[in-house]
């Protein structure tokens, strides 16, 4: 087997195996009602992972995320309450702020040459403060279209629904795949993350990508906040604490390696679909305390670190008696 | 006197900002700067900046040695509230003032030991190694108080949160000391100048005999210790560990901080006290907005701002730019210099 995929076979290994370990408990953990509402419930986090996925490939890293999804819940929440627009200007609107807000971070982190981690810490404060000057209170969302779009949904067999939001999650994956494979942006990235050095001297327009990168990150940011206002139904400054941390996290779990260049979009799935389980299998045990489920997610995480760490040893042995 | 000298310029910058906050606030409210005695007590908006500031300065001296080595801690926040936790849980079960101190900071040292072992043993990144315990750390915490915010009312542990000693809090007495402890600590030993050379170059250092593991490994445990003295504050000041907000963010603080007081995020020279001088900077920032009745929210958005300024201070391009104006002066001069 090719030795790129060895982490993707972990992460769905580990997953298939967990998913069979709660079924031989939970007969019903196999039932399409949970697994609708697996991709419901994990819509807006799997959203913004796909973006995280994209920036972490470049060897670079979103802090601004969480933000960037409370931002445009108020900014939708509040522009709805005060003025007549339809939520699907809104939407374009929210998006286009999101994208440039993206934008400008990758801008300056490549423009003044400063690590990702700060500047986007920096947009990580901006948003959250936007947020709050748009509105301390949770600003409920009352307006009918929402009703109708939460009214969208498939109806699998076995009475599970695959709502609006997350079809969209399983879209954007899709397209995530397709551009990070399949278009010269996507072979860009994949280029940056293995060295911004080789990468320029191989013809990659590093200043436009960067820009993209993080761009695309605040694109899918600004989406997830959508879907999180549609999950929610109000927007709330104080919501989506933490996201990025989350999203960093199923990033790892489905495989990417930390240090950029390699790594797969559909793995992000698998990684953000395994801590959906553990939420689910905590749940479904009721006896459990939810705070065990960041120290499982901990543990995975550390798990993974290690799994990738073995791994780039032993390539790095192999080259070496090669 | 040459040293002092040198010292006092390295840290102009972040005193005269400090000096304009706090002109500028007083200036708004002049109460801002009275400072009166009472029961053996300073009271004022001052000792308060200093008080309020205190688990934002010690998590900064932690967190300046360790981006010195060119890490970062992420943890500290989670690390708090793990300790701070230990510490309500060991007293409310009856354990002396000894040694429920002795817990929380051991606690604190061995987060800081896990930090350390992957960071330098198993050579993961500092972001992400550090990452693992911000993420489980705040559930280890919430094992710890099964969920509940744990009160106490043991007077010793209170009286770390509230008390006064010199007519000082007892939390700005604590970090003021940790502070110039740990100062002279690397600064008067060869320490100092080996964890920058650590940061700089961690390869070369290694190959000149520097025993850089134990050294990073050390600078993430001072990173735990520090954590760990700063949630014993922040648990004993609220008389409760509170494992959901104890510490929360303070690790971007933490950082900020650092920035603020002029060290690299890329490693390398590094000021304690210049870090210091950015936590109480912040922090004034922070009691002026309040002050001024401003909503606090606003505080987010000053921080974002002076992140950006410092970003483009520091940024490589900018002090290309200002070392090419510098340059053409003095050559200006020195053509002068000729032409006389």
């Amino acid at each position: 087997m090719n030795p790129r995929y060895v982490p993707l076979a972990a992460t769905v290994a580990i997953f298939l195996a967990a998913y069979a370990l709660c079924f031989l408990q939970y007969p019903n953990m196999l039932s399409t009602r949970v697994i609708g509402n697996l991709l419901t419930d994990n819509a807006f986090l799997g959203i913004a992972a796909v973006g995280m996925t994209f920036v972490i490939l470049s060897g670079g890293i979103d802090l601004s995320i969480g933000s960037v999804i409370a931002f445009t819940g108020v900014f939708i929440a509040v522009v709805l309450e005060n003025t007549g627009l339809h939520p699907l200007v809104v939407f374009m609107l929210a998006l286009g702020i999101a994208t440039l807000f993206g934008g400008v971070m990758g801008a300056i982190i490549h423009h003044l040459e400063m690590p990702p981690f700060i500047v986007t810490l920096a947009g990580m404060f901006l948003a959250r403060g936007m947020a709050f000057v748009l509105s301390i209170d949770s600003v409920p969302i009352k307006h009918p279209f929402y009703a109708v779009m939460k009214g969208f949904y498939y109806r699998l067999p076995g009475g599970g629904r695959i709502t609006l939001i997350g079809g969209l999650m399983l879209l954007v994956f899709v397209l995530g795949i397709l551009i990070a494979h399949r278009t010269r942006f996507g072979a860009n990235v994949y280029a940056l993350g293995g060295g911004v050095q080789t990468a320029r001297l191989m013809g990659v327009p590093v200043a436009r990508t960067t820009i993209e990168i993080y761009a695309l990150s605040g694109f899918l940011a600004g989406l997830s906040g959508i879907v999180f206002s549609l999950y929610t139904s109000a927007g709330y400054s104080l919501s989506a604490v933490g996201v990025e941390l989350d999203a960093i996290a199923a990033v790892v779990i489905g495989g990417t390696l930390l240090t950029g260049g390699s790594g797969f979009v559909g793995g992000t799935l698998i990684g953000i679909l395994i801590m959906g389980l553990i939420q689910t299998y905590i749940t479904f045990d009721g006896s459990l305390s939810s705070w065990w489920t960041k120290i499982l997610i901990g543990l995975l995480l550390f798990g993974f670190i290690l799994l990738q760490k073995g791994f780039l040893y032993l390539s790095k042995n192999k080259r070496r008696f090669a | 006197m040459n040293a002092l000298k040198s010292h006092l310029l390295r840290l102009a910058p972040q005193i005269v900002v400090l000096i304009a906050v706090v002109l500028l606030i007083s200036l708004a409210f002049p109460d801002f700067l009275t400072l009166q005695m009472q029961n053996g007590r300073i009271y004022g908006s001052l000792i308060d900046v200093l008080n309020r500031g205190a688990p934002v300065a010690l998590l900064a001296i932690g967190m300046t040695i360790v981006i010195a080595t060119r890490g970062i801690d992420l943890s500290v926040g989670a690390v708090m509230a793990i300790c701070g936790a230990v510490a309500a849980a060991s007293i409310t079960s009856g354990h002396s003032l000894v040694y429920t101190l002795a817990l929380a900071l051991a606690v604190g040292m061995l987060c800081g030991l896990w930090n350390g072992i992957l960071v330098a043993v198993l050579d993961i990144q500092p972001i992400i190694a550090t990452l693992v315990l911000m993420v489980a750390g705040r559930g280890i915490a919430q094992l710890i108080t099964e969920g509940a915010i744990l009160t106490f009312n043991h007077p010793g542990l209170i009286f770390i949160g509230s008390g006064s000693f010199l007519g000082l809090p007892m939390p700005v007495v604590i970090w003021l000391a940790f502070g110039v402890a740990i100062t002279l600590l690397v600064r008067r030993t060869a320490l100092g100048m080996l964890v920058e050379a650590l940061g700089i170059n961690r390869r070369a250092s290694t190959l000149s005999g520097v025993s850089t593991g134990v050294l990073l490994i050390a600078a993430y445990i001072l990173s735990g210790l520090c954590a760990a003295i700063a949630g014993v504050i922040a648990a004993a000041d609220i008389k409760g560990a509170d494992a959901n907000n104890a510490g929360l963010w303070l690790e971007l603080d933490a950082i900020l901080a650092v920035v603020v007081g002029g060290n690299s995020l890329l490693g390398g020279r590094f000021s304690i006290a210049a870090s210091l001088l950015g936590a109480m900077i912040i922090q004034a920032i922070n009691t002026g907005i309040l002050l001024s009745g401003f909503p606090p929210e606003f505080n987010l958005i000053i921080k974002a701002a002076i992140i950006v300024l410092i970003l483009v201070v520091q940024s490589p391009r900018v002090r290309d730019l200002s070392a090419w104006f510098g340059r053409s002066g003095s050559r200006e001069a020195a053509v002068k210099q000729e032409a006389k």
